[in-house]
């Protein structure tokens, strides 16, 4: 067979993988009496391999929070709707991902992303005005059943009452270990709290409160048994402290 | 298409401008101006291809920004790249070599190495992202090849970013 000139362009497809598996094969055919292009071929190629693995940590590291603020912030685009369950995917998707890959191996996976995931879920969940919650207060029989049967154990949302701040409603995410609850309260001013309750896959264990702060957001968290817990807010460590502290002792009377 | 799915495109968006200007703060710089371009410019019209739209833009606010750079301060290739990379010792010498070189491209080359070997993405979109045909493309990218492996190989000569007259 008659195989038509290769030209550059067709060398740099070829190294792209943007030929048809036809002329693919003509290429290659071509490039094993050319010894000296292939080795160019190769080259090109390693330099893409370069480029991912120095740029694409850049992918898992925590997007600052001026970033996601410009675009939150901004009036020109009409109101979130449901679909930010998507937009949750996608940055816990990418965090997740540069967790397992970046983070030493000595890190416990559901211990030291706890307090990020639940930031970045309340992050995205918290100014939601129309969709805050999947389910309500008003069926809060259901919402702790289907939260339950997912999360595989039962769970009660703490009340906050007495702290000033009423059951919104949960929702169910997607976490590193499997379905994670997230239940949102909202006191008289608007301030909304989340708890964020995981399975944790390592074996039972407990461990004392532990406090971050993830782009603003104060996060008290802890692991008790199989399930890790953090309160995430937007308040002072005092008084997110001391909701914690309600939230704990209901958890375990 | 909503702000969610901007929001999603941001790590992607910050690779890209990492690799382009190889500095960390000048990087999320680049991308909240194009974040805050392409808000602005939504109200008006709904790109097809959200990540090539959002490409084009910051392209448009890079060249922009290069050009004034030239006139005032250029760092040249002096200054070392920022590199997110926690890979081991050696390999990061090696990252932080690769990624010197590559600032020393051309600053067109460079941006069509990158959204074709990076971002992966088609001949024609890049195309379109930097509004020229795709011959240039093509041309740009096999010059911006050449001189990549050349300034690896340490092939080509040293340049200072300063001509020195004689």
């Amino acid at each position: 067979m008659n195989t038509s000139p290769i030209s550059e362009q067709e060398l740099h497809a070829y190294a792209d993988g943007r030929l048809d598996a036809g002329r693919r094969a003509e290429v290659e055919a071509w490039l094993h009496e050319h010894p000296q292009l292939r080795q160019a071929v190769a080259e090109w190629r390693l330099q893409g391999e370069a480029l991912h693995r120095a740029f694409d940590p850049v992918l898992g590291e925590p997007v600052p929070a001026r970033l996601t603020e410009t675009v939150r912030i901004s009036r020109r685009l009409p109101p979130l709707r449901l679909a930010a369950a998507v937009a949750w995917l996608a940055v816990g998707g990418v965090v997740g991902y540069a967790v397992r890959n970046y983070l030493p191996a000595a890190a416990t996976p559901s211990s030291a992303s706890l307090p990020r995931q639940a930031a970045l879920a309340h992050a995205v969940f918290s100014p939601e005005v129309r969709h805050p919650v999947e389910v309500g207060a008003a069926e809060e029989t259901h919402l702790v059943a289907w939260l339950s049967k997912r999360l595989g154990a039962e769970l009660k949302p703490p009340r906050l009452s007495a702290q000033g701040f009423e059951l919104v409603g949960g929702r169910l995410l997607p976490g590193e270990a499997g379905p994670v609850a997230q239940f949102m309260y909202q006191d008289a001013r608007g301030q909304r709290l989340t708890l964020y309750v995981q399975r944790d896959a390592q074996d039972s264990r407990e461990t004392a409160f532990r406090y971050a702060r993830e782009n603003g957001i104060g996060v008290f968290y802890w692991l008790d048994g199989r399930f890790g817990y953090a309160l995430s807010g937007e308040m002072d460590k005092p008084d997110l402290l001391r909701i914690a502290t309600a939230v704990y002792q209901q958890l375990n009377p | 298409m909503g702000r969610q799915d901007i929001v999603a495109e941001i790590p992607r968006l910050r690779r890209y401008a990492r690799a382009l200007t190889g500095d960390a703060v000048r990087a999320d710089d680049l991308v909240q101006d194009t974040l805050e371009r392409a808000l602005g410019k939504w109200a008006l019209w709904r790109p097809g291809n959200l990540r090539a739209w959002l490409f084009s833009i910051m392209h448009n606010l890079f060249v922009n920004q290069a050009r004034s750079l030239r006139l005032v301060d250029y760092p040249g290739d002096a200054a070392l790249p920022d590199l997110p990379t926690r890979a081991t010792q050696s390999d990061a010498l090696e990252l932080r070599d690769f990624a010197r070189s590559l600032a020393r491209l051309p600053e067109e080359q460079r941006e069509v190495l990158l959204l074709v070997a990076l971002e992966d993405l088609s001949y024609e979109d890049t195309a379109k992202i930097l509004d020229v045909p795709v011959g240039t493309v093509m041309s740009r990218l096999s010059r911006g090849r050449e001189r990549l492996r050349a300034l690896l190989s340490g092939d080509e000569p040293a340049e200072t970013p300063l001509k020195v007259v004689k």
